[in-house]
Parts: structure tokens; C-alpha cells; sequence
């Protein structure tokens, strides 16, 4: 009998942590995939984040940290520094990255940091139950918006992938959905591409799923993909932002 | 042991902590301690080294938490303001066990205060600052040859323990020039077995060590019955840290002292001074410096409180912290008595000698 399907290598054998639904455990299988296929388990190392994939540093199959509420481009740098043989990745959530720790980011991304980060935006702080992210939509509610995110008040969803465009250092972002198989395949192709430079050293790496959190959107996880590609796709377009492989024609 | 040269505190501790097998250094400027920075800005790409300049303190504390992470020798520095940003990242490392050093050059406080030496930061320093049940080890020099030797203390003993550590100087250590002779530099060989000692937990890929794939590095336990064997674990470790590691100095401590001064950093240079003004006056008077400010040397001084002593006399430069320490100790035999003086302003000798004059 052929296996034609089975769990990457670069995962381990332990139960996820995720809601039914919940589309990180994608987000997972997808970088332990392209891990597997260019066999650079063995000289990885990664960072979970503070979030709801907090446990991501057990559920990776090479060496993980785990990292303050934020500070994962930082404790990614430092890894890389003292491992520059190693490819570095850190795995955030839109809380994590986009508000707490906003200037971590930002300052790796203008660094040109040698690392990928994966950015999974969800538009809500799944973890602590469901209260607004950086990354809610306008009107949306949360507990923490139970009226709807007013503008006028607390500002505008930020697009982060747009944001790190505006650094000369990055060498790649693009922003991927995993709201339907199509785009499920395309994101690969962008984690692959992530990975690729990285491994290269070409510099840092950035890759933005658009996602969803069916618990805390009190949706059910299909309509959940609907909701999101209605609502957050119009706000936070997908496309490839950056790719200086390509714009220096393959230099 | 090299030639003695001049050097500030600051470019001292610096390149002790170079020749320690440091080769990673992340920081963020502040004054009084850019001297360090600098230095290792200028001289960490000469050992083909790592410096990095942070956006952030905050930053700067979770990049050492990475590399240390990874087994290396890392170090940041900074001074109060800075140091209180840092805390959040030095409770991680304690919870993940990972052997660090850290500088806080003392700047006057609370908020920004001033940039003059003040001693204010011993509360953070050694009962917590950041949250949760931990300790930091925590060294006290008070020449800048103690404060360059501390480097690879510092670094022994976080590698020893899995424990971060902190020297705790102050402004007037990091930029005054003394004499400092330095260690021979450690050499690539010896900084990578130096690393070896701690594959066992550390991220170490592809180094063809072990079969394992896996190691974590990691403070979070959300199981209430796993964390407590955790803390409970480390505070076995603060405990042999404290069997073991205690440093102080006793200073003209004998059976007839009138007064025992205690006096740690800076302070204790300068009560050493007024000591010796009493002594010419015929006059004893003892003094215990602790070196190590956690663990605390709490048996030492009650033991130097001599048969005349009339009274312990703590000499800091802030409102009252370390004072509490040696009340605990003296446990009520004699009084306890307390000088400070905050704002940046350090006190003179001759205000030392008064001081202990109206007890005399
Ligand atoms: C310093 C600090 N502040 C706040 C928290 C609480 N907290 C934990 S997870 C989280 C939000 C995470 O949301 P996000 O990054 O969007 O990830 P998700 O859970 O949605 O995957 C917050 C605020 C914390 N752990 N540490």
C-alpha cells in the first residue's frame, strides 16, 4: 500500500491544542511540510509566540523557543545571531505582533534580520477570549468592542504586510488566505518561497495568513471562511508585496 | 594577568566580559553606562563577535533570551530606566533557566531622575522587579577592578546554575578611571567547550551531538501541578545558591569595634575612608561589604557584631533598602541605624564620619 498522506516529520506526535476549526494547525502543517521537503529539520530552530499557538513549541519537531508576549522577532534575532548557520522562523498571532509588539517586528523587518516570521492575522485575540486585535475590522465586535470597533476612536485595522513594505530591508512578504483549498496551495507556495530565501540567506521573510477564529467569531468554522473572505479580504488584500528575487529579475 | 592600564568601569567590564568568551552583546543606549555600548560596539567585530544595538531594552533582554537559548555566552547592559524595561524579559529567563548576565549601571530614580550614581535599584536587583517567585544573582563590585572581574564571575556562575546574573554598579563605578589588570582571553576553543556544557537543554541543531530533535527552551508550565515542581525546583537551586556563593568583605572587623558599618558598591569606598580618618583618631570601627547583595551575607554580619559593638550603622545610596536586609540580620541585638543620600549625590567621607561620630 502507498501512504499518500501522513503528518510531516516536522511535526510531532502530540494532540494540537486548537479549536475545531481553527485554522492554525494548517498554518503548522504547511511550514512542516516545506520543512520536510527541503530537509532542514535538523538545523531549525523556531519561536512560539504568546497566543493561542503558544504550544507551537511543542508541536514542532526541531528545536523551539518560546517567546514573551511580542518579543519574537527579538528572540529570533538572538537565535539567529548566535546560530547564523541555523534558519530561524517565529510563528505570531495579530495581538503578538501587530500591537504588543509592534516595534519588534518592525525593527527586525528593517534590519533584514536572516528569519522568516509567519503572521497569522485572525482579526481578534483568540487566547484570552475573544477581545480586539490591532487587526479587527471596522464595527467588528468583540468583547472588548461589544459595540463594534469604531474608527473614530481606536483607530483603523493596521495591514501590517503593507506597513514592512514601506522598509527598504525586507526581502519578501506577501500575504496568503487558508480560507479555501485554492488559496490553501497558493499559501504553501508562499511558505516555500519564505523558507527558500531564508535557507538561502537571503534576508528576512515574511508571510501573512489571512485566518479565521470560528470560537471567539461565534461563527461555524465554513461560515467562518465565508465571513472572512466577504470581510476580511476586501480590507486586507492578498498578493505578494515584496519579492526582491523577482524585482532584481532573479539577481 | 596583564600590565595595569586606566580604564573606566564601564570600557573595563566591558572587555573583561570580551575576554570571558562573550560574543554576543545587545543594548540600548543610556547614560551613565554608553561607555560599555560603545566599547562593544567598537570591539565585538575585532573577535568577530556580535553587537547589536536594540531598538529597545525590552528588545534588547528577549535577544539574549534567544541566543542564551542557544548556549552562548550573552550579556546586556544598561542603567535604571532601562533596566526596570528589561524586567519582564529577566523574569523569562529565570523561568526558562537560561545563564545570562546583565549590567545595571545605577542612575538616580524613581522615573527619569538623573544620570549620577545612586544605589536606588536594590529592591529591583535582589527581591524581584520583575514577577513571580525568582532570584537573580546579583554582584556588587566596588572598584573597577572588582567590576571587570565580576564579568567572568557572572559568566561562571549563570553557567553553573542556569540562573541569570546581575552586576549591580552605579554611575560613579561606570565612569571612573582606575587601574584594572584583565584575564587572558579566553580562547575559540575553549568558548565553544564552554557552550558544550549546556547541549543537553539547549537549542542546539545539527551540531551532531545527539540523536534528539528536540529541546525547548520554555517558561511556560499551564499545568498548576507541573509549574509548582518547577518553582519548587528552582527554589532548591536558590537555596544550594545560597549555601554556596555568599561573598563579602570584612573590613577592620574585630572584638573591638564600637560601631560595624555595612555598606555595599560605591558606599563602602566611602566608609572605608571615614573608617580610616576614626581609626587615626583612636577609634574601631568595622565594616562588612556585601560583594554578592542576593545571596545575602545575613550570618556574616551577625557574627562581625563584636562584643562592644553599640550599634550597626548601613550606609546606601538611597531612602532605606539593603537596611532591611541587615535589620533581619542583626535580628535585634544592637540597633540599627541608617544614612542615605539620593538625587545622584554621593555622601563624603567627612559626612560619613560624622555620622558614625554621634554614636561614638
Ligand atoms: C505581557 C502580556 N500581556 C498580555 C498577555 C495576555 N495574552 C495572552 S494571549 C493574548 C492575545 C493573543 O492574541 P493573538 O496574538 O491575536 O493570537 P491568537 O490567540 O488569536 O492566535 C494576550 C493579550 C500576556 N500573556 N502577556
Amino acid at each position: 500500500m502507498e501512504i499518500v498522506a501522513q503528518r510531516p516529520k516536522s511535526l510531532r506526535d502530540v494532540q494540537f491544542t486548537y479549536c475545531p476549526g481553527c485554522l492554525h494547525g494548517v498554518a503548522h502543517r504547511l511550514i512542516a511540510e516545506t520543512m520536510d521537503e527541503y530537509g532542514i529539520r535538523d538545523n531549525t530552530m523556531g519561536i512560539a509566540p504568546v497566543g493561542c499557538s503558544v504550544f507551537a513549541y511543542k508541536f514542532f519537531d526541531c528545536d523551539m523557543a518560546q517567546a514573551a508576549h511580542g518579543r519574537a522577532p527579538a528572540v529570533a534575532t538572538g537565535m539567529k545571531r548566535a546560530r547564523p548557520d541555523m534558519v530561524v522562523f517565529a510563528y505570531q498571532g495579530d495581538g503578538d505582533l501587530a500591537a504588543i509588539g509592534t516595534a519588534e517586528i518592525v525593527h527586525a523587518a528593517n534590519r533584514g534580520e536572516n528569519i522568516t516570521v509567519f503572521f497569522v492575522n485572525n482579526a481578534i485575540y483568540g487566547m484570552t477570549g475573544g477581545q480586539m486585535a490591532p487587526t479587527t475590522l471596522p464595527n467588528m465586535k468583540t468583547t472588548t468592542s461589544p459595540y463594534g470597533r469604531d474608527v473614530n476612536d481606536i483607530g483603523y485595522p493596521i495591514r501590517v504586510s503593507e506597513l514592512l513594505n514601506t522598509l527598504e530591508a525586507p526581502y519578501y512578504i506577501e500575504r496568503v488566505s487558508l480560507l479555501s483549498v485554492p488559496d490553501t496551495i497558493k499559501a504553501k507556495q508562499a511558505v516555500k518561497k519564505a523558507l527558500k530565501y531564508n535557507i538561502e540567506g537571503k534576508g528576512f521573510t515574511f508571510v501573512e495568513f489571512i485566518s479565521t477564529c470560528p470560537t471567539n467569531w461565534g461563527i461555524d468554522p465554513n461560515k467562518s471562511k465565508d465571513w472572512a473572505k466577504e470581510n476580511m479580504l476586501p480590507y486586507f488584500k492578498l498578493g505578494c508585496f515584496r519579492d526582491k528575487e523577482k524585482d532584481n529579475g532573479g539577481k | 594577568m596583564s600590565q595595569k592600564i586606566l580604564m573606566k568601569g564601564n570600557e573595563a567590564v566591558a572587555e573583561a566580559a570580551i575576554r570571558a568568551g562573550c560574543r554576543l552583546y545587545f543594548a540600548y543606549p543610556i547614560t551613565p553606562q554608553s561607555e560599555l555600548i560603545e566599547y562593544m560596539a567598537k570591539m565585538m567585530p575585532k573577535v568577530n563577535g556580535t553587537f547589536l544595538q536594540a531598538e529597545s531594552e525590552v528588545s534588547a533582554i528577549n535577544m539574549v533570551y534567544g541566543a542564551a537559548g542557544c548556549g552562548k555566552r550573552v550579556m546586556t547592559s544598561s542603567s535604571s530606566p532601562g533596566i526596570s524595561l528589561k524586567m519582564e524579559g529577566i523574569s523569562y529567563l529565570a523561568g526558562a533557566e537560561l545563564p545570562s548576565v546583565i549590567i545595571n549601571v545605577q542612575r538616580g530614580g524613581p522615573g527619569l531622575g538623573d544620570i549620577q550614581p545612586a544605589q536606588g535599584d536594590y529592591f529591583q536587583a535582589t527581591k524581584g522587579g520583575g514577577h513571580g517567585d525568582y532570584r537573580l544573582i546579583v554582584l556588587a563590585p566596588n572598584s573597577v577592578q572588582e567590576f571587570a572581574d565580576m564579568a567572568s564571575e557572572a559568566f561562571d556562575l549563570a553557567d553553573k546554575y542556569r540562573n541569570p546574573v546581575m552586576i549591580l554598579s552605579d554611575g560613579l563605578l561606570g565612569q571612573m578611571m582606575e587601574p584594572v589588570s584583565f584575564k587572558e582571553s579566553k580562547t575559540d576553543e575553549e568558548i565553544e567547550e564552554l557552550g558544550k556544557q549546556h547541549y543537553e537543554w539547549c537549542m542546539h541543531p545539527n551540531t551532531g551531538y545527539t540523536e534528539r530533535h528536540h529541546n525547548e527552551i520554555n517558561s511556560l508550565e499551564i499545568d498548576p501541578n507541573v509549574l509548582e515542581q518547577h518553582v519548587l525546583e528552582l527554589e532548591k537551586k536558590y537555596k544550594l545558591i545560597e549555601q554556596n556563593e555568599i561573598k563579602y568583605e570584612e573590613y577592620k572587623v574585630s572584638d573591638d569595634n564600637e560601631i560595624l558599618c555595612v555598606a555595599f558598591g560605591i558606599s563602602s569606598r566611602v566608609v572605608k575612608s571615614a573608617i580610616n580618618e576614626l581609626e587615626k583618631e583612636g577609634h574601631s570601627i568595622g565594616l562588612v561589604r556585601p560583594i554578592t547583595v542576593w545571596p545575602y551575607p545575613y550570618e556574616a554580619i551577625a557574627k562581625a557584631i563584636g562584643p562592644k559593638v553599640k550599634k550597626v550603622i548601613v550606609f546606601e545610596l538611597n531612602l532605606g533598602q539593603m537596611v532591611e536586609d541587615v535589620r533581619l540580620a542583626v535580628n535585634g541585638k544592637v540597633p540599627v541605624d541608617f544614612m542615605g543620600k539620593v538625587g545622584g549625590i554621593v555622601f563624603t567621607p567627612a559626612e560619613v564620619k560624622e555620622k558614625i561620630e554621634e554614636s561614638l
